[in-house]
């Protein structure tokens, strides 16, 4: 009898060291999660200062803008000619300083941007709205030929010569003042300017009338094909509309963020006593994993590359809902079961048993519908529908398995021995 | 419990039929407030610093040839102890270029110098696109509902699949319509909230036709309606305690942000995920189930009737 008891009693220390371990396991991946600085520090310390959920635009503030490139007469939209307005804009972004430029061509003629986190997004949309200008400046400050000139930027390289070069070619107009610029200024420096920054200044070695000239220099490869995308970019062949564009201050973002939060932790809180009420001791088991459940969600939010969005913060706040109900189905049932009078232990059994099938096939029906919405949606959408069925997995997992071994558990300390645990009155 | 949810199916059959009918009288005469995801637009949220009026916004907004007419609200957010934190107005004109904009903004900088690029929000969607959100929307929620109808009739079998489905159009028709009779603007994340309440309805749905399914092992057909009322019973403690705690989580959010932020986007998402869960609960219990039982007596009348 004596071993039993200690027994119990060491089931007992076991149950309120596991809750410990997971309130504090809670605290310290919501610090992370939330960008705390308790949380950054921590981070400091393992030197994984980046972790951190990733936040949308709507959040973190910044600018989304999808452009569509039309034809203007000479060129044809084709793959080279979006990849060269990429070049452009992403060279232009750079120079804003955004630290992760999202710069990419979508379907055969559009082109999508994303900048998250930036302080000035208007600025942002405005250079990135601006027309490419290339030209060519003597020393004396003159422009010598534009954009409109350059029929052909090639980086090539030469049988039996080493080192790589641009090739140019230039259309008639382009070539006389070429010729006349190259007499004048020979050895002395051309400037090259794309938007009015210098990216090249070779010195004039020759005079050049026909209309071919090369520019050398101590290129690798790269850097010559890099130079001669600069340089096929500067006369953009294709016009760019706008078909979207979303600009959301830092301000206005963090706003909604905050107050999001704490209608989640006030929703929970609610939640949480809601259980407590109706089911007493189990209430509280479920008040733990559903603790768990959070840190779980958050914990895959901060490591996976996903996005959260202000949807994406409604769907985890609706699957603290979804969480709850898996306990709750669980709880009616161990109730039915003690009302049709089985043992404690039998009806924790029963009960989750016969739980299971309704949680699955519930949940299942919302999974299909983030599956859909991750499919054919984009944007906010799509980072609600990730964070939903993120939600749900992670409540399916812990109500059978946490909350289980839990109630398992308490069970064995004797924490519930009689059906009171649940809320049902002994009878 | 004395109420019986079967026998009283013909009030809540009723019931249903009129918001339903309500609903198409709203859709036909007035629609839907399409917003600009779907309609495209420019909208300008301007956070203007504290202490001016909807007067001075119209001096400003008169004087720009796109914005005449264009539908001016005023917005308060609000910090945690509930003082007025910003002030703003939020203005919705048809699609305007990106050069149409900045000289917008700048008209407003010259009455409000300190309008900084961090207090302001401009959404712009041309009409290629919002088009493009609408069919994607619309393919959307036929896959969606495809893939339940194949899920329920694997799990189940047709005729729950078919009563389950009903109840959630019906759902999602309700919701469509409230939107439409009280002029909520309708743009993407609406779209995201009809799909929730998909999952949440039928969600709802199947615990009462897993009770079903488990009861209908020990009786007869002429006990099913009996059958019906016993499992909707059973499983109505389950089906109340988990609305209620999904309605109170989403209240939460929703008077954040009409409280803290004022208006905007997020409430009209917000308020068609608390009218689905509403709706939702109230479908199973009296929908969904009810009709299982219907369709069922249906096909037994067909099947005696002589060839």
């Amino acid at each position: 009898m004596g071993k039993e008891r200690q027994k119990r009693r060491s089931r007992l220390l076991l149950f309120v060291i596991i809750c410990l371990l997971l309130a504090g396991s809670a605290y310290l991946v919501f610090q992370i999660a939330l960008g705390t600085d308790v949380g950054r520090k921590m981070l400091a310390w393992t030197g994984k200062e980046d972790l951190g959920i990733k936040r949308g635009l709507d959040i973190a503030g910044g600018l989304y803008v999808l452009l569509e490139a039309v034809e203007t007469g000479d060129e044809e939209v084709d793959a080279d000619a979006i990849e060269r307005t990429v070049a452009v804009i992403r060279m232009r972004v750079d120079e804003l300083g955004v630290a992760e430029p999202v710069i990419l061509p979508q379907g055969d003629n559009r082109i999508r941007i994303e900048l998250p986190d930036i302080d000035d997004p208007e600025k942002a949309r405005e250079i990135i709205g601006r027309t490419a200008r290339l030209s060519f400046v003597d020393p004396e400050g003159t422009e010598v030929i534009t954009g409109a000139n350059l029929r052909r930027a090639q980086a090539m390289r030469d049988p039996g010569e080493p080192e790589p070069f641009v090739s140019l070619e230039l259309d008639k107009e382009g070539s006389e003042n070429f010729a006349r610029a190259t007499g004048q200024f020979l050895g002395q420096k051309i400037y090259i300017l794309l938007d009015g920054e210098i990216i090249s200044d070779p010195v004039v070695s020759a005079v050049i009338t026909d209309g071919h000239a090369r520019i050398t220099g101590r290129y690798t490869f790269e850097e010559a094909a890099e130079l001669a995308l600069l340089l096929r970019s500067g006369s953009l062949p294709v016009e760019l509309i706008e078909l979207e564009s979303r600009l959301v201050g830092p301000t206005l973002g963090r706003q909604t963020m905050n107050v999001s939060i704490y209608a989640a932790a006030a929703g929970l809180a609610a939640a949480l006593l809601y259980m407590l009420f109706f089911y007493r001791f189990a209430g509280l088991v479920s008040g733990v994993s559903l603790l768990f459940y959070l840190t779980l969600v958050l914990g895959s939010l901060t490591l996976l590359p996903t996005t959260l969005t202000l949807p994406g913060i409604a769907g985890l706040i609706l699957s603290i809902g979804m969480a709850v109900d898996a306990n709750v189905l669980i709880f009616e049932r161990i109730k039915d079961e003690l009302r049709s009078g089985r043992t404690v232990h039998r009806a924790i059994e029963n009960g989750f048993q016969r739980a299971f099938r309704t949680i699955l096939d519930s949940n299942v029906t919302t999974i299909i519908a983030t599956v859909v919405l991750f499919a054919l949606a984009s944007g906010p959408v799509r980072g609600f529908a990730v964070t939903l069925f993120i939600g749900i997995v992670c409540s399916m997992f812990t109500a059978i398995t946490l909350t289980r071994s839990l109630m398992r558990l308490a069970f064995r300390a004797g924490l519930m021995r009689s059906s009171r645990f649940v809320g049902v009155k002994a009878g | 419990m004395k109420f019986n949810f079967v026998s009283n199916r013909k009030f809540s059959y009723a019931f249903s039929l009129i918001l339903i009918l309500a609903g198409i009288l709203s859709l036909i005469f007035s629609g839907l407030n399409l917003g600009i995801d779907f309609a495209g637009g420019t909208v300008f949220h301007l956070n203007l610093g504290s202490g001016f009026t909807l007067n001075e916004v119209e001096a400003v907004t008169g004087a720009v040839p796109e914005l005449k007419g264009a539908a001016l609200q005023l917005v308060q957010g609000r910090d945690l102890q509930g003082r007025i934190s910003t002030e703003g107005v939020v203005i919705k004109s048809a699609y305007l270029e990106e050069g149409r904009r900045s000289a917008i903004l700048a008209s407003f900088r010259d009455s409000w110098p300190e309008l900084g690029p961090e207090d302001l929000r401009v959404e712009s969607v041309g009409g290629v696109i919002s088009g493009e959100l609408a069919r994607q929307s619309l393919t959307a929620l036929v896959v969606a509902i495809a893939g339940m109808i194949v899920y329920i009739t694997i799990r189940f079998e047709f005729r729950f699949a078919l009563a389950a489905i009903i109840a959630l159009l019906h759902d999602i028709f309700i919701i469509i319509a409230i939107f439409s009779i009280l002029r909520i603007e309708v743009n993407v994340p609406f779209i995201a909230a009809i799909l929730t309440i998909f999952g949440y309805s039928v969600n709802d749905t199947i615990v009462i036709f897993d009770r079903i399914r488990e009861n209908i092992v020990r009786k007869k057909r002429d006990e099913y309606a009996e059958l019906v009322d016993v499992s909707i019973k059973q499983s109505l403690v389950r089906t109340l305690n988990t609305s209620l705690t999904t309605f109170t989580v989403l209240l939460a959010l929703l008077v954040g942000f009409y409280y803290f932020i004022g208006s905007f986007d997020l409430i009209a998402f917000v308020v068609a995920l608390l009218i689905g869960v509403v709706v939702g609960t109230y479908s199973s219990i009296f929908i969904a189930a009810p009709l299982w039982l219907d369709l069922t007596g249906l096909q037994r009348r067909r099947a005696r009737r002589p060839a």
